[in-house]
C-alpha cells in the first residue's frame, strides 16, 4: 500500500511546523524522515496518522483521500516515541489490546488471539516476556513490544516515531539491523522519524531530508549522501569544510580557493560556497595541479581507522580532513607545519536570489 | 507535540464531558452563588452598611479576625517545627504522626469541636490544670483559637513539608563549607527559601479559620459581643428569617477570603512562572 | 538520604519533643478524649446510645446522603478531569478555578446560599410553596449542600494525575482501534484507579462528616433531617455528652480509617514511583 501526502500544512498557533509537504512513499518501502529538532518531521508521522489532522493539504493511501477516516479506522501501526505500553496490563495484554477492542463481530476468538499474539512475540523474540510488566523491561525490550502491538492488528502502514530515540548506543546499533531484517520479511510500508543521519542512510531505502516544515531533499541514501540538494542536507548529512566566497565568469573564488565553475559563466558576480568532506580532501606537501590551499596543521588525532587532522587556513578558519592510515604513515605530519590541501570533491552552491 | 488542538480531536468525548462539567457546575455552584450576587445587590448600599458597621457585627468580625490570624500565628511557629521534624528526621513512629497530621481534614469540625470543648472545660484533662494556673479557654476567645489552631495545623504543615525535603542539601553543604554556622545556615540560607511556602501555609490557615464555624460553636460559648463568630451570627441572622441581614455579613467574609485565596494563587503561579525560568 | 548536615543532637532532640507534644495536645488528646467519654460508662451504655432510634435515623440519612453525593461528585470529577487533562480549549485557567471555588466558600455561606434560593422567603421560595415542594429543612437541602461543599474533591485529585500521565496510552489505544469508552474503561481508568479512590475516600469523609453547611439547611428535625454531626450537636446541647461521643465516635473512626486508607494509597505511589525509577535506571 502507498501513502501520498499531498500539499499537507500544519500550523500550531503561529509556528508553522509543516508547510505546503508533498511526498509519495511506494509501497512496500521503508522511508526515514529525517531532520533536525522542530523540523516538522513528527508533526508530518502524526498527521499521515491521523494523530494530527492538517489545516490544508490530504493524506491517500493507495489513493483514497483518508481526510474523514479517523484515526481509529486507517488500520495504521503505530510505535510511539516513549512507546506508550498499556503500563497496567503485561506484555501479552497490550499486545493483544488491538485485537480485543474489535468490534463483536469482527473479534478474532480468544484462542486464535492468544495464538497471534504469541507468534507475534515470538517474532520480535519477546514470548518468554509475555507475562511481565513494561515497568520489568529494558528499553529494547519495550520497543519491541511496542511494534509487536502494532503488528497485531495487521496494519497497512507502519509508522515510528523516533523507533531507537532513547535506547543507548550499543542497543540502537542491534535494533536497527534487527528492524531493517524485519521490514525485509514482512514488506510492510513503513515511515520512521530519526534526527540521527547515521541512523536514516544504514536503515532506510529512501531517506527524506526535512528543516522549517519543508522538504529539503527525497532520495536514496547514497544519493543525498553524495548528491546533496542544498546545503543544508549536506551539512545535515556528516561533517563537511565550507569554503564561502563568489562565482563569476564562469570561475569559483572561495576564500584560498579558485576553481573552474561553468556553471555560473556570467560576468554579474553571485555569493556561494564551497563543501568538501573531510575525507575528500588531499593532504600533502606539494601542490601538485593546484586548485588547493596551504594550510597549518593544528591537531592531530592519529588513533582510529582513519586520522582526523584539524587544520587552519591563512585567515586562521579551521577545518578538517581525514586520511586513512596508510597515507597517515607515508606523509608523518607534525602539529605546526604547512601543509597542501586540496579538495577531491567540491559542491558549490550559489545563493538564490 | 502532544497537544489535541485541531479541529478534529483525536481522543473523544470532549463535547461530552466537558459539557457536562459546565453543567454540572453551572447548576451546583454558579447557580447558588450567583443569588447571593442578586441579594447583595437587591439591598441597597444604606441597608448593607447598617448590617455589616452595627455593633455587634463588628465585634464579631473583629473576633473573628483575630482568633484566625492568631491560630494561624500559632500553627505558623509549630507546623513549621512538625513540618521541618518530619521532613528531616527519622524517629520511631513517624509514618504513623505523619498520617496524623491530616486528622483535621478528616474528623468531622462537630466532633473536633465536642472533643475539643470537653478537653479544655474546667472540669476537663487540660481545662482542670489550666484554671488552676488562672487561666480559662473554653468559652472564651482563647478557646476559640485553640479550635482554629486545630483546624489549620495540617495547611502550614503539608504546604511546608515537601519543599522542606526538597530542599537542596548541597546549598546547605555549600553554606557549611563556606563557613556558616548551622544557624547562620538556617537563618540566610533556609528560612529564606521556605518563607514563600510558609507565607502561603500561614494564608490557607488564616483563610479557613475565617469561616469555621462546627468546631468553633461548642467551645466559644457564643455571647453576643465577645465570643460571637462570624458564622454564628450569619446563622442566628437566617433563623430570624433575616435573610438581608445574613447576605450583607456573609458578602464581607466571602469577599475577604476570596482576596486571601486569590492572592495567594497569584502568588504561587507568578512563583512557579520565576521557577520554570531559573 | 544523605545525613551530611544536621542540628546537634540537643537541638534535633528540643525540636522532635516540641512537634511531639504539640501534636499531642492539639491532635491526639481530642481524639482519645472521644473515644474515652464515648465509653465512659461503659460499653453497655455504648451500645445503647448507638441503637437509639434517632441516632439510626441519622445514621441512615448520612449514608443515604454520602450514597448520592459522592457517586455524583466522582462522576463529575472523571467528566472534569477528562476534558480538562486530555484536551486544550481557551478558558481552562478559569475553569479550574471555579471547580475550587467551593473551598473557598465557608460552610455556613455554602449551606446560606441554598436557603437564599429554596428558602421560605428565596428567590424560588414562593414557587416552591405554591408546588408544595420542601427543599430547605429537608432531604434534597442537605443533599445539595452537601454536594456542594464536597464539589471539587475528586475532581481535583484527578485532574493533575490524568495530566501527568498524558496522551500517550490513550492515542495508542485509538490508533489501535478502541472506543472512546473502550480507551477510558480499559487504559484510563486502570491508571487512575488508586487517584479516584483517593478523591472518593476524601470526598466521602466530608460527606458524612459536613456539619456547618448541613447545619444551615437541615433543620434539626430529629429523626428525620438530622444527620449524625447534627444529632452528635443536638445529644451534646441536652447534656447528654455520653450518648454525644458514642455517637461521634462513629465519625472518630471513619475519619481513622480515611486517615489509613488515605496513607496506603501514598506509601503506595511513593514505592511505584521509586521502583519505576530503579527499573529506569537499570534499564
Amino acid at each position: 500500500m502507498n501513502i501520498e501526502v499531498r500539499g499537507v500544512t500544519k500550523k500550531f498557533g503561529r509556528f508553522t511546523a509543516v508547510d505546503d509537504v508533498s511526498l509519495t512513499v511506494p509501497a512496500g518501502e521503508l522511508v526515514a524522515l529525517l531532520g533536525p529538532s522542530g523540523s516538522g518531521k513528527t508533526s508530518l508521522l502524526r498527521i499521515i496518522a491521523g494523530l494530527e489532522a492538517p489545516d490544508a493539504g490530504a493524506v491517500l493511501f493507495e489513493g483514497e483521500d483518508q481526510a474523514r477516516r479517523d484515526v481509529r479506522h486507517r488500520r495504521v501501526g503505530f510505535v510511539f516515541q516513549h512507546y506508550a505500553l498499556f503500563r497496567h496490563m503485561t506484555v501479552f495484554e497490550n499486545v493483544a489490546f488491538g485485537l480485543r477492542v474489535r468490534p463483536r463481530g469482527s473479534r478474532p476468538p480468544g484462542v486464535e488471539i492468544r495464538a497471534k499474539v504469541m507468534d507475534l512475540l515470538k517474532l520480535v523474540q519477546l514470548d518468554w516476556l509475555a507475562d511481565r510488566r513494561p515497568s520489568e523491561l529494558s528499553g529494547g525490550q519495550r520497543q519491541r513490544v511496542a511494534l509487536a502491538r502494532a503488528l497485531a492488528v495487521e496494519p497497512k502502514v507502519l509508522l515510528l516515531d523516533e523507533p531507537f530515540g532513547s535506547l543507548d548506543a550499543r542497543i540502537r546499533q542491534e535494533l536497527r539491523r534487527w528492524l531493517r531484517r524485519l521490514h525485509d520479511d514482512i514488506r510492510l510500508t513503513s515511515v520512521f522519524v530519526t534526527h540521527d543521519q547515521e541512523e536514516a542512510l544504514d536503515v532506510a531505502d529512501r531517506v527524506v531530508v526535512m528543516n522549517h516544515g519543508r522538504i529539503e531533499q527525497v532520495g536514496a541514501p547514497d544519493e543525498v549522501f553524495e548528491h546533496p540538494a542544498t546545503p543544508f542536507v549536506m551539512t545535515f548529512l556528516g561533517q563537511s569544510a565550507t569554503f564561502a566566497g563568489r562565482v563569476q565568469g564562469g570561475k569559483a573564488f572561495l576564500g584560498p580557493l579558485a576553481v573552474d565553475f561553468p556553471g555560473h559563466p556570467h560576468e554579474e558576480a553571485r555569493p556561494a560556497a564551497g563543501y568538501t568532506r573531510p575525507h575528500e580532501m588531499e593532504v600533502g606537501r606539494a601542490e601538485n595541479g593546484g586548485g588547493g590551499l596551504w594550510a597549518t596543521l593544528r591537531h592531530l588525532s592519529p588513533a582510529g581507522a582513519v586520522v582526523k587532522l584539524e587544520l587552519a587556513d591563512a585567515e586562521g578558519r579551521s577545518f578538517q580532513a581525514e586520511v586513512n592510515r596508510e597515507q597517515h604513515e607515508t606523509l608523518r605530519a607534525r602539529v605546526g607545519e604547512r601543509l597542501y590541501v586540496r579538495p577531491r570533491k567540491l559542491r558549490i552552491f550559489v545563493e538564490p536570489r | 507535540m502532544t497537544s489535541a488542538t485541531s479541529r478534529r480531536r483525536v481522543l473523544p468525548g470532549f463535547g461530552l464531558t466537558l459539557g457536562f462539567t459546565l453543567l454540572y457546575l453551572s447548576l451546583i455552584v454558579l447557580v447558588p452563588l450567583s443569588t447571593l450576587a442578586l441579594r447583595t445587590a437587591s439591598m441597597g448600599w444604606g441597608s448593607f452598611w447598617a448590617t455589616v458597621t452595627s455593633p455587634r457585627v463588628l465585634a464579631s468580625y473583629r473576633l473573628t479576625f483575630a482568633a484566625s490570624l492568631g491560630a494561624a500565628a500559632l500553627n505558623g511557629v509549630f507546623g513549621l517545627v512538625v513540618a521541618w521534624v518530619l521532613a528531616r528526621h527519622r524517629f520511631p513512629g513517624r509514618k504513623i504522626v505523619d498520617a496524623l497530621v491530616d486528622l483535621p481534614f478528616a474528623l468531622p469540625t462537630a466532633v473536633a469541636g465536642i472533643a475539643l470543648t470537653s478537653l479544655y472545660s474546667p472540669n476537663g484533662w487540660l481545662g482542670r490544670p489550666l484554671e488552676a494556673l488562672g487561666l480559662k479557654v473554653a468559652f472564651t476567645p482563647l478557646g476559640i483559637v485553640v479550635a482554629l489552631t486545630f483546624i489549620g495545623l495540617p495547611f502550614v504543615v503539608r504546604t511546608l513539608q515537601p519543599v522542606i525535603e526538597d530542599l537542596d542539601v548541597e546549598v546547605e553543604e555549600a553554606a557549611a563549607s563556606l563557613g556558616a554556622g548551622r544557624r547562620q545556615t538556617f537563618a540566610h540560607v533556609i528560612l529564606p527559601a521556605l518563607f514563600p511556602a510558609w507565607l502561603t501555609g500561614f494564608a490557607l490557615a488564616f483563610a479557613r479559620a475565617l469561616g469555621e464555624y462546627g468546631s468553633v460553636v461548642f467551645i466559644a460559648g457564643n455571647m453576643p459581643m465577645r465570643t460571637e463568630i462570624t458564622s454564628l451570627l450569619i446563622i442566628t441572622k437566617l433563623e430570624q428569617y433575616d435573610y438581608a441581614g445574613a447576605t450583607a455579613i456573609a458578602v464581607v467574609m466571602l469577599v475577604a477570603s476570596f482576596l486571601l485565596l486569590g492572592a495567594i494563587n497569584r502568588r504561587q503561579s507568578w512563583a512557579s512562572r520565576r521557577g520554570a525560568t531559573a | 538520604m544523605r545525613r551530611a548536615l544536621t542540628e546537634p543532637p540537643l537541638v534535633r532532640g528540643a525540636l522532635l519533643a516540641v512537634a511531639l507534644v504539640f501534636l499531642a495536645i492539639f491532635l491526639v488528646m481530642p481524639l482519645v478524649a472521644v473515644f474515652a467519654q464515648a465509653l465512659e460508662k461503659g460499653f453497655g451504655a455504648y451500645l445503647t446510645a448507638l441503637r437509639e432510634p434517632d441516632a439510626w435515623a441519622a445514621i441512615r440519612l448520612t449514608l443515604l446522603t454520602a450514597a448520592i453525593t459522592v457517586p455524583l461528585n466522582l462522576v463529575f470529577g472523571l467528566a472534569a478531569s477528562w476534558a480538562i487533562a486530555k484536551f486544550e480549549f481557551p478558558g481552562k485557567g478559569t475553569l479550574l478555578t471555579l471547580i475550587d471555588l467551593p473551598f473557598a466558600v465557608s460552610p455556613v455561606i455554602s449551606g446560606m446560599i441554598f436557603v437564599l434560593l429554596f428558602g421560605r422567603q428565596g428567590l424560588l421560595g414562593p414557587f416552591l410553596g405554591a408546588h408544595d415542594v420542601k427543599v430547605i429543612f429537608a432531604f434534597p437541602g442537605i443533599v445539595l449542600a452537601t454536594v456542594f461543599v464536597t464539589f471539587p474533591f475528586v475532581a481535583r485529585e484527578l485532574i493533575p494525575v490524568m495530566q501527568a500521565l498524558g496522551n500517550e496510552e490513550e492515542e495508542a489505544a485509538r490508533v489501535l482501534g478502541a472506543g472512546g469508552w473502550q480507551i477510558f474503561f480499559r487504559v484510563t481508568l486502570p491508571n487512575v484507579k488508586w487517584g479516584v479512590l483517593y478523591g472518593v475516600i476524601l470526598c466521602n469523609a466530608r460527606a458524612m462528616g459536613e456539619f456547618g453547611a448541613v447545619s444551615v439547611v437541615s433543620g434539626h428535625i430529629r429523626g428525620l433531617t438530622n444527620t449524625i454531626p447534627l444529632h452528635v450537636e443536638i445529644l451534646y446541647n441536652e447534656y447528654n455528652f455520653q450518648a454525644a461521643f458514642a455517637v461521634a465516635s462513629l465519625l472518630a473512626f471513619l475519619a481513622l480509617v480515611t486517615l489509613v486508607v488515605k496513607s496506603l494509597i501514598e506509601w503506595r505511589a511513593r514505592s511505584v514511583a521509586s521502583r519505576e525509577e530503579h527499573v529506569r535506571e537499570a534499564a
